[in-house]
């Protein structure tokens, strides 16, 4: 075995200029595997965090029937939750530890002699605690403040940052909306980006009876957000709720429902569907690179056995039987592709830190790529190294012996 | 005592399509070990093929060949491979050496593929040993592109001698080598055929066939003549007559 390794590499040697650029299919290929998975790694594992972000065992009630405009269409078209739906809710789905309605509206916020146009989310007190909002400082609002429409507000990062500088803790400020003076009573911890990469920072939650009644007149909610006690009951719930909109909502089996309940879990897989596009065409050209390389292994390791069928004969005519030239053949095509492929890792090690670098991809190389890469090009280096080694093989010892 | 070489109204036809060329048409021969074997003829005598066939490169077309009491004809591919592996060495007219590959790891090739494996110290002493054999052991790392003609003939005889085989076959293999060159490998022949190797060798050369016992001759695929060498050459008077000769043209 060592014998035949130390052939190998010698061969390979020989044409190290040649051995190269037969390796170079293989090394695009794999670096391509490599940078691809680990883009779709990296993505993945952003849209988890982002997902996991917005709060645990999750569910969020959409007015709207979904599966008709797809999920973006559905989102707080005809407004269909009321106040009554809340109120029901609240009191007979069992399993649930919070649950908040949801209106939005965009206003002018003004502070001091700084402006900006910001999204107000009206909600319940509950919120902050169901979507794992942190508080930097201050505190959330009550459910006095829910019930009284007080003018009181929590800001996030971002929008605090405009109104009041980099840094500066709001809490007790006033702002302006609408000419309404709103107390700050506590500044949100930073979230960053969403999975469809929209900051969650530039935000003002405020109690939804304050922002129905003072800024928006909406009547109606476009959402309700639900945290169930564990993950084990989210089916359960999602049947409670389900039926107890169709009975609040008159719903008789024949017609759709006006409302959507989506969890976690299908936001998150909603959000990968782009990402797993992404990978199929970045895998479909590794996949071609990787053929490609193949065939040039072939190709060169054909020219290979022609130059050496004297040496094949020589061997042949001490005693090599046709498995051990197919076994040196076949270590020399292996090798070719697997030195190729470990270039590749190497490739794709130093090409996925730069994409994220430079282009903002968020890349993550996974051990189970790198050893899939590998594997695929051990792979490679045996099917189309096989045909040569066995043409190899099979040679008859005087017309090799004799071949000029 | 049985021969280790018996051929028996051995025929070889080569068939290209339609065309039937019959390179041997029958040939009985019977060597004994020990001997050493000139096979002479005129070019397409059939030689080679006859060679290919007692080297267990190649099988007969009908008729049959013993080795060492073994019919090669029943025998498969892997089977051969093992023969020529365990009991024959062979001699090329071109050598044959793997280049950049020094003369040691060529002597070590047919070892490589002994079965069962031989441990890597086994191989070295025994490669070794064949370089000695032939002279040549202070050349052991060297490449055959840094080695003479000669000398590269003689690493491919400590190549064919490295398994300690029965049989020694050779096709030509002075034919690429000075006539000084030829005397010493004629030299290395005849002394391992005084160690009791048998040794079978073509060529063209009279001269060369002289320092062989046994001199056979072929014309169209058929032997003709079979007799022993009447006047035998030994190659170290042969060498101080040449050299003897050759210091004569200089100093004229
Ligand atoms: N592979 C082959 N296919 C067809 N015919 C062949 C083949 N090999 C040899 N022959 C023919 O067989 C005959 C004998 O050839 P062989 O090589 O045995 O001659 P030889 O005595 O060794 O000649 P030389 O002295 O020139 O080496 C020749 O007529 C040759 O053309
Ligand atoms: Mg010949």
């Amino acid at each position: 075995m060592l014998a035949i390794l130390k052939t190998a590499l010698r061969a390979i040697r020989r044409n190290i200029l040649r051995s190269f650029l037969t390796m170079l299919g293989i090394i695009v290929g794999i670096a391509a595997v490599i940078v691809g998975v680990s883009m779709g790694t990296g993505a993945k594992a952003e849209v988890d965090k982002q997902i996991a972000s917005m709060g645990n065992n999750l569910l969020i009630v959409f007015s709207g029937n979904m599966s008709r405009g797809g999920v973006r269409g559905g989102f707080g078209m005809q407004p269909s939750l009321t106040e009554r739906d809340y109120e029901a809710l609240r009191r007979e789905v069992s399993g649930v530890v919070g649950v908040s309605p949801e209106v939005r509206t965009t206003v002018h916020v003004a502070a001091g002699n700084q402006n900006s146009s910001v999204g107000v989310w009206g909600v319940s007190a509950d919120f902050a605690e169901i979507r794992s909002w942190r508080f930097q400082s201050g505190e959330n609002f009550t459910e006095v403040d829910v019930r009284t429409a007080n003018k009181v507000c929590v800001i996030g990062k971002t929008t605090a940052a405009t109104l009041f500088g980099e840094g500066a803790d709001p809490v007790g400020q006033i702002i302006r909306i609408k000419n309404a003076p709103f107390t700050v009573v506590g500044w949100l911890a930073a979230k960053g980006a969403n999975a469809f990469g929209q900051d969650q920072d530039d935000v003002i939650l405020m109690p939804y009876t304050s922002a129905m009644k003072r800024l928006s007149g909406d009547t109606k909610f476009r959402a309700f957000s639900l945290a169930t006690e564990s993950a084990e009951v989210m089916g359960d719930v999602t049947n409670q709720i389900a039926t107890l909109l169709r009975q609040l909502h008159q719903i008789t089996p024949d017609k759709e429902d006006d409302f959507s309940i989506r969890s976690q879990q299908e936001m998150s897989d909603f959000a990968n569907a782009n990402n797993r596009i992404m990978t199929i065409l970045i895998g479909a050209f590794a996949g071609i690179s990787l053929v490609v390389g193949g065939i040039g292994i072939m190709n060169i390791m054909l020219v290979s056995v022609t130059e050496r069928t004297r040496e094949i004969g020589t061997r042949l005519a001490v005693g090599a039987r046709a498995r051990d030239v197919l076994r040196q053949f076949l270590t020399e095509a292996v090798l070719l592709s697997v030195v190729g492929g470990a270039l590749g890792i190497a490739a794709g090690y130093w090409l996925a830190p730069l994409l994220t670098k430079f282009a903002g991809f968020p890349t993550l190389i996974s051990n189970a790529s790198v050893v899939l890469a590998f594997s695929v090009s051990a792979v490679i280096g045996i099917v189309f190294g096989f045909f040569p080694a066995l043409k190899a093989a099979n040679l008859d010892p005087i017309d090799a012996l004799r071949y000029e | 005592m049985p021969a280790i070489i018996q051929l028996e109204d051995y025929c070889r036809t080569y068939r290209n399509g339609s065309l039937e060329v019959h390179a041997v048409r029958g040939v009985s021969l019977a060597i004994h070990a020990g001997e050493f074997v000139a096979v002479m003829g005129a070019s397409g005598s059939g030689k080679s093929t006859m060679m290919n066939t007692i080297g267990c490169l190649d099988r007969p077309t009908s008729g049959r060949y013993l080795l060492d009491g073994v019919d090669v004809g029943a025998l498969n591919r892997d089977e051969l491979a093992d023969l020529r592996n365990r009991k024959l060495g062979f001699v090329f007219q071109g050598f044959n050496l793997l280049a950049r590959t020094s003369a040691l790891e060529n002597v070590e090739l047919p070892i490589l593929y002994c079965r069962p494996a031989v441990p890597v110290r086994e191989q070295v002493r025994r490669a070794l040993a064949a370089l000695e054999l032939v002279g040549l052991s202070d050349r052991a790392d060297h490449y055959p592109n840094q080695l003479s003609g000669g000398q590269q003939q003689r690493v491919a005889i400590a190549r064919a001698l490295v398994n300690e085989p029965r049989v020694l076959l050779a096709d030509e293999p002075t034919g690429n080598l000075d006539s000084r060159t030829s005397i010493e490998v004629m030299g290395v022949f005849q002394a391992l055929n005084d160690r009791g190797i048998t040794v079978v060798m073509v060529t063209h050369e009279l001269d060369i066939a002289s320092f062989a016992k046994r001199k056979v001759v072929m014309r169209d695929g058929l032997i003709r003549t079979d007799e022993p060498v009447s006047h035998r050459l030994h190659a170290p008077e042969a060498l101080a007559k040449l050299e003897a000769e050759q210091k004569s043209v200089h100093l004229d």
